[in-house]
């Protein structure tokens, strides 16, 4: 028996299961309220969905505000959308523009890793296609629980291979991304997925459904029983043992479809066929018809008797709530509709006129020829709860800054150091993330110019051009934890460092804020302190944000994880050719350490390897720096004044050392002043380590002009070893061992 | 009049602009052709790019070997057209039956993406003749199904017939019999390669250029021809 609009009315005081679906009374007295009578279920269906954490962001809103109020001098050359679209577009010169954005698909992905993470890449994929760009390049930042906990085995090999299946068969490379364990997210890992565009700077789509009389419709794969309730569901409620029943099925991915989706919407946005574009994410079509319509003319009739199925037995409340993947709805005039049709039939994608655009000011659908839903979109839309969430300085704030690393046995000898060192780069945090990266494909398209594991992806855009983008996420979840608002400004400044040491000018950002309840007000004053942070920095290292998403409710039972605010910079690179590699190519090259080092082991890879501990300051943040550091590798760069350049972060000089000596064999033979050990493992922000050629100057005369800091080290050397001074010796071979051996050897299939 | 080499486009093929590229700057025309063509627009090679032609649904290249234009290439291809299929092209060309043998699953389970080591074997091949006999190169792989097998007499005929083209040397990255990266047929115009030399053309974006003779190779070989 189909609930209607006829019948509400007859019925008024009908029990309706709102609590169930995640509304409040007084959510559901305010829908009831707008609509002048009960909501019948497919609209209350629609409402739960619309009004949950992960569609209005209800709990964000006032703090993400911040985002538009503290916009850097720079914003309004460089953007062309900003946030609130499917993906904020920018503007990269020569008539083309990128678009990009990062997204969490966490609670999914634990459920079923495979799917989950497949789907978060097809989910990101759709947003950046339906700004009318061709998707060219993914990256992951992941997270996940302690890599010796059982469960991460699991989890790891099935969201690896999920975005390896998804991306790999879409065809885009995937150039970066993040690999972190730590025990706060066991039982919830994140899973960032982070897609960049290309189009044309006139060629930008947008989701509205304008023009009475324009034609609805729904094209790609089928609307099916998968991922009913997920959005509202599965990502606003946190997992507890208690409550198994919130747990329903995972979207499934077909990558193959999506495919085609593509190619058929680059075909139909060459033609310039459709008015407005959604892609059917989160609350599937409740989410598509009230977006399009609110943004648009207003009103939309539409007749879900005529959406394709590939499961009859569904009921229109499932319908409206299903998220199965690899769907689309476009507004196309009616003397574009054949053409429209014939493109979609040429890749074989099915399309179906579902509705009408109206001036009514109403959204009405029909099922068997009765009204089942008649609302206003925008309250949908637009006019959902906004709450601004109680938080407070968690009590044990003070106490975790207080306790310090300073007391901290320290390595010492030269043999300890040696022993340090291998231990640091052996841990899953510091060692080698190849098993992770060779699973998916990172040279089709032809246009990977840099990828893992250097510090950023750097894309070619233009093959006449040779004007190219650079890409890099970062986040440190335990520097956030120690102070949310540098943890923030950290991970911006971080991966604006990484675009910076490819030669790449960093112009914007998009973030993915992984945070746990809302409702806990230690968790809202991280997220509001983060947020606050990384709005401050934004602003002071022209770094627009674009766009994002925020992933609440991270926690298992009442432990949240480490706050993880993610964060993803664009940089523009003028001529690829120019680009700067990590690694040491040439015997005889000098090695140069820009920056000051400090002794800052807070939060540190060396006090959580060596020591479990977490506690006292991040490293300090200087913005001034960051920028200074930025501007001269870009410079370097483009000069081609240094013959490679790898950034300074987790591990320290130490970390990019190995790293750098790895990368073509050819070792390192280095002379620190003062303490070996402070030298070697610091976090302090703001460094890089780069190669000038023997007898070249004009580096070190440029970080002169610039006031850059810096110390010559030592020399890259034909012997293959890493040499600190009469400390110690380390053959490049067992540094191998140590660096490739760690994840193969806990994860890989046998 | 520079030659025209096609390049397929099927649903799900993804190296395929790639393929045309490396065509380009081999200094030959590349021409796309479509997978419901009629014909095959007076091409004088044709590559089959790498992908996931229709999904990989049922078996990888079992639903593309169906495809309308592959009849055609079947035929030019059994009259001495040169043709390539690299990876998912490959795999096309065995369910055609146009080269022997299949390629099976990894046989570490693993989709692996790696800059590889190979050994040219066979330089009478139009799409190999620009290599010297023992020319190591370096260039992509990529694939999840590229284990190449096929029963001892076939791998025996192919070994007494000089049809490897290509093996991999070091680690055997994906379980194939005798590390065989890439085989021909009998009369040497129809190569299949598991490893992708259309992403070894320029030092900006691949390893090597070591992939770029593939190309040049079948241009010398039509103006010869």
């Amino acid at each position: 028996m189909i609930d209607t609009v006829s019948a509400a009315v007859a019925d008024p005081e009908a029990e309706q299961p709102y609590a169930a679906l995640g509304l409040k009374d007084d959510e559901y007295a305010k829908i009831c309220e707008i609509l002048g009578r009960r909501p019948t279920t497919s609209e209350l269906a629609m409402y739960s969905v619309m009004w949950s954490e992960h569609c209005s962001y209800k709990s964000s809103k006032v703090h993400l505000r911040q985002f538009g109020e503290k916009v850097p001098d720079n914003a309004s050359e460089v953007l062309l959308i900003g946030m609130g679209e499917n993906a904020g577009v920018v503007d990269v010169g020569n008539g083309l523009a990128v678009t990009f954005k990062v997204e969490s698909h966490n609670h999914p992905s634990f459920v079923e890793p495979h799917q989950g993470a497949a789907t978060g890449v097809g989910g990101i994929v759709r947003d950046i296609l339906t700004m009318g760009a061709r998707p060219i390049a993914v990256m992951d930042p992941l997270r996940f629980g302690a890599a010796d906990h059982p469960d991460t085995g699991r989890l790891i090999r099935g969201i690896v291979e999920g975005i390896g299946s998804y991306g790999n068969c879409l065809g885009l490379p995937n150039i970066g991304g993040e690999v972190v364990f730590d025990p706060s997210y066991n039982s919830n890992p994140l899973v960032n997925a982070l897609c960049v565009g290309v189009l044309p700077a006139d060629g930008i789509q947008l989701a509205r459904a304008d023009g009475p009389g324009n034609k609805v419709v729904l094209f790609g794969s089928r609307t099916g029983g998968d991922g009913i309730g997920g959005a509202s569901v599965l990502a606003s409620a946190t997992f507890d043992a208690d409550k198994p029943s919130r747990r329903p099925a995972v979207q499934m991915g077909d990558p193959f479809a999506e495919k085609l989706l593509i190619e058929c919407c680059m075909e139909i946005f060459a033609e310039r066929l459709v008015v407005g574009i959604q892609d059917l994410g989160a609350a599937g079509l409740s989410c598509a018809t009230t977006e399009l319509a609110a943004a648009g003319t207003g009103g939309m009739d539409v007749d879900l008797d005529l959406a394709p199925l590939r499961d009859p037995t569904l009921v229109p409340e499932e319908i409206l709530m299903s998220e199965s993947q690899e769907r689309m709805m476009a507004v196309v005039t009616p003397a574009n509709l054949d053409r429209f049709v014939e493109l979609c039939h040429k890749w074989g994608v099915t399309a179906t006129v579902i509705g009408t655009v109206t001036d009514t000011g109403r959204l009405v659908m029909r099922w068997h020829g009765e009204t089942i839903v008649d609302v206003p979109p925008r309250t949908l839309a637009h006019d959902g709860p906004v709450y601004d969430r109680p938080y407070a300085r968690p009590e044990w704030q003070d106490a975790l800054q207080a306790d310090s690393p300073s007391k901290l046995p320290r390595p010492a000898s030269g043999d300890e150091l040696r022993a340090t060192l291998l231990t640091m780069v052996a841990s899953p945090n510091l060692c080698s993330k190849r098993w992770v990266w060779e699973q998916y494909d990172r040279y089709v398209m032809g246009n990977t110019v840099l990828a893992m594991p250097d510090d950023a992806g750097v894309l070619r855009l233009d093959e006449s051009t040779s004007t190219g983008i650079a890409l890099a996420t970062d986040g440190n979840g335990r520097f956030a934890k120690l102070d949310p608002y540098a943890g923030a400004q950290l991970a911006l400044a971080e991966a604006y460092r990484n675009v910076s040491v490819t030669g790449a000018r960093p112009i914007a950002a998009t973030d993915c804020l992984n945070f746990g309840s809302p409702e806990d007000p230690d968790v809202m004053w991280q997220f509001a302190e983060a947020t606050r942070g990384l709005a401050d920095a934004c602003q002071t290292l022209g770094t627009v944000i674009t766009g994002g998403n925020v992933s609440f409710y991270n926690q298992t039972g009442s432990t949240p994880i480490n706050p993880t605010p993610v964060v993803g910079v664009l940089g523009l690179v003028d001529d690829v050719h120019s680009r700067t590699r990590m690694g040491f190519r040439t015997a005889g090259d000098r090695l140069l350490l820009l920056g000051d080092t400090r002794d800052e082991f807070g939060g540190s890879e060396w006090a959580w390897t060596v020591h479990g501990h977490l506690g006292g300051l991040p490293p300090a943040v200087d913005l001034a720096a960051e920028i200074a550091l930025g501007q001269s590798l870009v410079a370097a760069a483009v000069g081609g004044l240094v013959t490679s350049a790898h950034d300074l972060s987790d591990g320290g000089l130490a970390q990019a050392l190995v790293e750098s000596c790895l990368r073509h064999g050819l070792g390192a033979s280095v002379s620190l002043d003062g303490d070996a050990f402070v030298a070697l493992f610091s976090e302090s922000t703001a460094r890089a380590l780069v190669t000038v050629g023997d007898g070249d100057d004009r580096l070190t005369a440029l970080l002169a002009a610039n006031g850059i800091p810096y110390t010559e080290i030592g020399v890259v050397t034909a012997h293959a070893a890493l040499v600190v001074g009469d400390a110690f010796e380390v053959p490049l071979t067992e540094l191998d061992e140590a660096f490739e051996g760690t994840l193969p050897r806990m994860f890989a299939h046998r | 009049m520079p030659a025209r080499v096609g390049v397929v486009t099927f649903p799900g093929s993804l190296d395929d602009r790639d393929a045309q590229r490396a065509v380009r700057l081999a200094g030959a025309e590349p021409v796309a052709l479509w997978h419901a063509d009629a014909d095959l627009h007076g091409v004088d090679a044709v590559v089959l790019p790498g992908g996931f032609s229709y999904g990989d649904y049922l078996r990888c290249g079992a639903i593309a070997r169906f495809a309308k234009v592959m009849p055609l290439i079947v035929d030019a291809a059994r009259e001495g057209m040169p043709v390539l299929g690299i990876c998912n092209g490959f795999q096309i060309l065995c369910e055609s039956h146009l080269l022997p043998g299949a390629l099976v699953r990894n046989d570490h389970r693993t989709f692996n993406c790696l800059d590889q080591r190979l050994r040219i074997d066979n330089t009478s091949t139009p799409w190999t003749s620009g290599y010297t006999a023992g020319d190591e190169i370096v260039i992509p792989l990529k694939n999840g199904e590229g284990g190449y097998v096929a029963d001892a007499a076939t791998l025996d005929a192919l070994e007494a017939e000089g049809r490897v083209v290509a093996r991999y040397v070091g680690r055997n990255p994906n379980g194939s019999y005798r590390d065989i990266a890439g085989i021909c047929n009998e009369q040497g115009n129809v190569v299949g390669l598991m490893p992708h030399p259309e992403h070894a053309i320029e030092d900006l974006t691949g390893p090597s250029t070591d992939g770029l003779a593939f190309f040049t190779s079948v241009l010398k070989s039509l103006v010869t021809a």
